[in-house]
């Protein structure tokens, strides 16, 4: 009954964002022929515009387009005139989401354990250490720290390839460039949950049972103190996968951000919505599933709102 | 009678922003086998930080031990190295604490963290342990105890996590359990029910209680021997017959005018004790209830006194009972306490 439910309300919102990109992209100046403009002549110009249905009024125009996408039909992409918008995100999204779910998983993994440590030490070398990590990922931006990655590791050390996709070896200073700062955020969200929970009461208790410290921390500490790092690795999920235009750019990766950023400076109506709407059914989804988890996770979270 | 337990001139600060506060200054005490002993004393007294000290559970960080002994069946508990301190945590010594609704790991079911225990300390697997810690949700009264293991601790009401912490604290057959306020936070109905139930198995299992309130009818139900605590010190210790018959300490005057009694016809208002305890980052030189007490006399301000024999197990910390003291009376007629 939950999951019938949410899945309604996930609809809803999918249907919400399309309107409201449909809208926004039309307030756009301009439209995918401008820069043709001088060029061609006026009834080719119309002809073009037939073809991708923008001779229509506006309300036509949507509703041709929900209908297409009801039936899972992106449409085609005006930009590169031979593929579908679904061509696209079919080739753009496995490099994209390979890269977004490899640095998901480092920036998760060593930002709960740098989290973790500094709050057993708190206030003390270790903590000191790991924060200054942390501050250094959030502030030093992925565009500086990739050329950086590929100077001293590729450049100097030849131990990375420089750039361009292909095999393993080709995603690791990407997904480094891409984790470092979810990674600080991850580590600083852990080490505060963790300080407050290692003071409650049932570690006290816990520890009156003669638990050693790793059985504390382990048994007791990190499911307590996990629950707001995980509320955050939705948003995070999609904004890595989305985020990776820089990181593409400069890696000459052919993933999906570069379309993404690419169709809004070309007004390519059906790939701005296309790539819109798909980020957003990722973005849905992936919340949907933190919420099953947070069940998961803590007991007292019920998924019914009856017995809240 | 032997002494299971003894504690001897504990003395334990904290650093704060503010300085030292000297929270426990110079306790001494015992309890022996199968016995219970209650500490009484009003908030901040020390009780809570003294029994904490035994179990090794302050915060290292804030908390300095600055000098005392505490022994357990003839070893020094602040001299073992913190795995051993660990293999009686738990398993020879435990605790029931304060808050029922905040001491239980709101993510782990219920008979897991009555278990772990018994895997720690036992050497269970992982069904054996599950048997007995159903043996224990049974001993404590908890209905259901098939369906109940499984459940976590938001589904317990007050007094039913209660009784979980004490199968927590009792798992193990301990020869010592240490109640810190275990029936503070609970209903008046339910507090009684908790104690008869810690009382119930103390006598089946031969344990001894440490028992610390400051509701004095618990004392006098439960305790066979008291200790008062003021301001860190131990300030007078008996048996419940004269701590409550005949009381030696002003202070323990004091808490006893302050029982409301029950058959009293006059509609008799409750006499508190006048003011406030001394401030703990600079206690007092002489006696700290100097300040509050009735029949101070000089010597109370510039010397602490010594703890006076009044009979065997009876002992009071107060200039009254020196012999060359006047007696109450005699100082109220001289004209009364230095401190109006």
């Amino acid at each position: 009954m939950y999951i019938l439910k949410r899945i309604l309300t996930m609809i809803l919102t999918i249907w919400v964002i399309v309107t409201l990109t449909f809208v926004m992209m039309k307030f756009i100046p301009g439209d995918p022929f401008a820069s043709d403009a001088d060029v061609l002549p006026p009834e080719v110009l119309e002809n073009m515009r037939a073809q991708y249905n923008l001779d229509k009024p506006v309300a036509v125009q949507y509703a041709l387009y929900l209908k297409g996408l009801a039936s899972f039909d992106l449409g085609p992409s005006i930009e590169s005139r031979t593929r579908t918008v679904n061509d696209i995100i079919k080739s753009g999204f496995p490099p994209s989401a390979f890269l977004g779910l490899q640095s998901l998983v480092i920036a998760l993994f060593f930002g709960l354990l740098l989290g973790i440590i500094a709050a057993l030490y708190h206030n003390r070398f270790l903590d000191y250490i790991s924060m200054i990590i942390a501050i250094i990922g959030i502030s030093i931006p992925s565009f500086i720290l990739a050329p950086l990655l590929i100077k001293v590791f590729s450049v100097d050390l030849r131990i990375f390839p420089v750039a361009t996709w292909g095999t393993w070896m080709h995603t690791v200073l990407p997904s480094i460039a891409l984790a470092s700062m979810p990674l600080a955020v991850v580590a600083r969200f852990m080490r505060s949950s963790m300080i407050e929970v290692m003071n409650a009461n049932y570690i006290r208790t816990a520890d009156a049972k003669g638990l050693s410290t790793a059985g504390i921390v382990i048994k007791h500490g990190i499911r307590n103190a996990i629950l707001p790092v995980v509320s955050f690795i939705g948003p995070l999920f999609v904004s890595l996968i989305t985020g990776t235009f820089v990181i593409e750019k400069i890696f000459a990766i052919p993933g999906i951000g570069r379309y993404f950023v690419d169709s809004i400076f070309n007004r390519d109506y059906p790939v701005i919505m296309g790539t819109t709407i798909f980020f957003s059914v990722i973005l849905v989804f992936t919340l949907f599933l933190i919420d099953i988890s947070y069940r998961l996770i803590d007991p007292r979270i019920s998924l019914t709102s009856k017995e809240g | 009678m032997s002494k299971l337990l003894e504690v001897k001139n504990l003395k334990v600060n904290f650093s704060t922003y503010g300085g030292e506060v000297k929270a426990v200054r110079d306790v001494s005490f015992h309890i022996n086998e199968s016995e219970i002993l209650a500490i009484v004393g009003e908030s901040g007294s020390g009780k809570s930080v003294t029994v904490q000290t035994i179990m090794g559970l302050l915060p290292k960080k804030v908390s300095k031990i600055k000098s005392g002994t505490i022994h357990y069946k003839g070893k020094d508990l602040l001299k073992l190295k913190r795995s051993e301190l660990r293999k009686l945590k738990g398993s020879k010594i435990s605790m029931v604490f304060q808050d029922p609704m905040t001491s239980l790991n709101p993510t782990m079911r219920i008979g897991t963290q009555i278990a772990e225990g018994l895997i720690i300390h036992h050497n269970l697997s992982k069904r054996e342990a599950k048997i007995q810690a159903l043996e224990m949700i049974k001993l404590v009264g908890i209905p259901n105890p098939e369906q109940r293991y499984n459940q976590y601790p938001h589904e317990f009401s007050g007094g039913m996590r209660q009784r979980v912490m004490i199968a927590i604290a009792l798992a193990c057959k301990p020869e010592l359990l240490i109640a810190d306020e275990p029936t503070t936070a609970l209903d008046v109905t339910i507090q009684a029910q908790v104690l008869n139930l810690m009382i119930d198995l103390k006598d089946k299992m031969n344990t001894s209680i440490i028992l610390i309130t400051h509701d004095l009818g618990v004392v006098a139900e439960t305790a066979e021997r008291v200790a008062v605590m003021y301001a860190g010190v131990i300030v007078e210790t008996g048996t419940v017959n004269q701590i409550f018959k005949e009381p030696k300490h002003p202070y323990t005057w004091g808490l006893m005018e302050s029982i409301p009694d029950m058959y009293s016809d006059q509609k008799e208002r409750l006499i508190p004790i006048e003011g406030s305890p001394p401030d703990l980052f600079a206690p007092p030189k002489g006696c700290p209830f100097v300040m509050r007490c009735k029949y101070a006399m000089e010597i109370c301000e510039s010397k602490m006194p010594g703890d006076y024999e009044i009979s065997p197990n009876h002992t009071a910390k107060c200039w009254l009972n020196d012999e060359q003291s006047p007696s109450a009376e005699e100082v109220i007629a001289l004209g009364g306490a230095m401190y109006e």
